[in-house]
């Protein structure tokens, strides 16, 4: 058994492994810790290689004694190698892009989901819920009427169509709140003091972001057990981004790789820039914002992991930028066009920064590259809106010569 | 002016269990320091050299006092000031 407690990760105090998240003599965040002194490395491997084909297989270095069922195993997406976005890029590097739009509900968001709910149901609750900028909403949604949960989410009420459509139909208790998602999640913090809900993001937090640490574990699988040099990681609350900093870390000090801990380049939305804005200004926290962005799954003025996040860039000298909406919407199509997939708005923004960092000449020759594609492309269908045209045409040849051809050679 | 400060379940070891206090001031900062005085405990938990502590998150009435004017944030007779850990979300 290697799960050992909940620690605080400000001061240090360790409390019982339930649902909690805040330590009570210093208010900072709790953090799973674990006992992994009795590991062996060539062991935990043969375990790994045997294991599901998705998170599960990452058992030993997740919150449970054992593994838990799970009907709907996010995890293995696919890392491909994307030679032609690096040419069109000017970039001579190994560049692979990890396509975590290939999971359950299509974000890495399933990953820190399916973990949650584990625990939610290790512990007993009967309901689970959320704050959620939109991803969040359909994975929780969906775990939920997997597991045969209730689920109530709470997610800004302005989302994208798409998003609240992919939520409703799992037949969860759907909360548009009328506010952003900083409300969203003030509402949340309030609510789950009072209600018997598992909050996946709230109450659960510690177990939750664990999950994200499986995108590390899959990245040096994949990659034949080694590291990248580099890698490019959007940020909304800076979990996603620490923990896949963590997840590489746990695995170097346990042997299980060799090597060093990858640049970090984080990415943000012009927008809502909260921890770019304090990297760029050499700030240890980070100054809260109201959102403008059409990157809303990003949209989070108020990052809880912003302080962590900006310790991550600066340690593995790294750094965090933001790119503008147009540079979100270019992002999308130039990775379409090169790779054939087709993410959200976050993803724009990570290759909005690995463009930015590619023109400023920051990757090297040779460099090995991870992005981290984290949701699909069908969520956010108005920011491709009015990038191309259709041309429309009667069904004859003439037509087709007449209108059509004339119109692609004018 | 009485105001009413509201306490979240993790520190109310802090405050004998009360979830709610009542204290006067004209800004945040004279309102958490009169619940300060009252409660030695909270202050030591929550604040660092005179400031709050980086996860601390202090709402007059439901607004992020960060997006007025900190601890000098003025309050008004009625105004609600609501303590929260600012460790969720994502
Ligand atoms: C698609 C996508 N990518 C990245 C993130 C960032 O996650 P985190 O809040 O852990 O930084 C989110 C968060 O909602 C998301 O939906
Ligand atoms: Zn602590």
């Amino acid at each position: 058994m290697s799960i050992e407690s909940l620690r605080c990760k400000e001061c240090g105090t360790a409390c019982e492994l339930d649902a909690r998240y805040v330590c009570e003599s210093c208010f900072g965040p709790l953090e799973v810790a674990y006992d992994h002194s009795s590991l062996d490395p060539a062991e935990a491997k043969r375990r790994i290689q045997a294991g599901s084909q998705g998170i599960w297989r990452y058992a030993d270095f997740l919150p449970f004694e054992g593994r838990p069922g799970d009907p709907l195993e996010p995890g293995l997406t696919p890392l491909l190698r994307a030679d032609r976005l690096a040419e069109r890029l000017g970039i001579d590097a190994e560049l692979w892009v990890k396509n975590d739009a290939a999971n359950p509900t299509h974000s890495f968001k399933d990953r820190v989901v399916a973990v949650a709910v584990a625990k939610a149901r290790e512990l007993g609750f009967e309901t689970v819920a959320c704050a959620s900028t939109g991803n969040l909403a359909n994975a929780l949604a969906a775990h939920a009427a997997a597991a045969g949960l209730g689920s109530y989410v709470f997610v800004p009420a302005n989302l994208e169509e798409q998003k609240l459509l992919a939520t409703g139909v799992y037949g969860t208790n759907l909360v548009g709140v009328r506010g952003n998602y900083d409300d969203v999640n003030r509402l949340c913090t309030q609510l789950a003091e009072t209600r018997p809900w598992a909050f996946v993001n709230v109450n659960l937090r510690p177990y939750y972001a664990e999950g994200s640490k499986t995108l590390a574990y899959e990245t040096v699988e994949q990659l034949g057990w080694e590291l990248p040099d580099r890698v490019v990681c959007p940020i909304a609350s800076g979990s996603l981004f620490t923990k896949v900093g963590h997840g590489f870390q746990e695995w170097l000090d346990l042997g299980l790789v060799d090597g060093e801990q990858p640049v970090f380049n984080g990415a943000q939305a012009q927008g809502c820039s909260p921890v770019a804005t304090a990297f760029a200004a050499g700030w240890e926290i980070c100054k809260p914002q109201r959102p403008e962005t059409i990157a809303k799954s990003l949209a989070i003025g108020d990052p809880a992991d912003g302080p962590y996040a900006l310790e991550h860039a600066r340690r593995t000298g790294g750094t965090i930028d933001a790119v503008s909406d147009e540079e979100i919407r270019d992002g999308i199509r130039l990775l379409a066009e090169t790779t054939g997939i087709f993410t959200e708005t976050a993803g724009g923004v990570t290759i909005g920064v690995l463009a930015k960092l590619a023109e400023r000449g920051e990757i090297a020759a040779g460099e090995r590259l991870v992005v981290y594609i984290t949701g699909e492309g069908l969520k956010t269908l108005d920011a491709t809106r009015d990038r191309f045209r259709m041309h429309e045409i009667d069904p004859d040849l003439d037509s087709f010569e007449s209108e059509f051809r004339q119109a692609v050679t004018a | 002016m009485p105001i009413t400060v509201k306490i979240p379940t993790q520190l109310r070891a802090a405050t004998g269990g009360e979830a709610e206090i009542e204290a006067s001031g004209s800004t945040v900062g004279e309102v958490l320091d009169a619940v300060f005085d009252a409660h030695g405990d909270l202050r030591e938990r929550i604040t660092q050299n005179g400031d709050l502590r980086r996860f601390v998150n202090v709402y007059v009435c439901g607004e992020d006092i960060r997006f007025r004017e900190g601890l000098q944030t003025q309050i008004d007779e009625g105004d609600e000031v609501t303590i929260l850990p600012a460790v969720a979300g994502g």
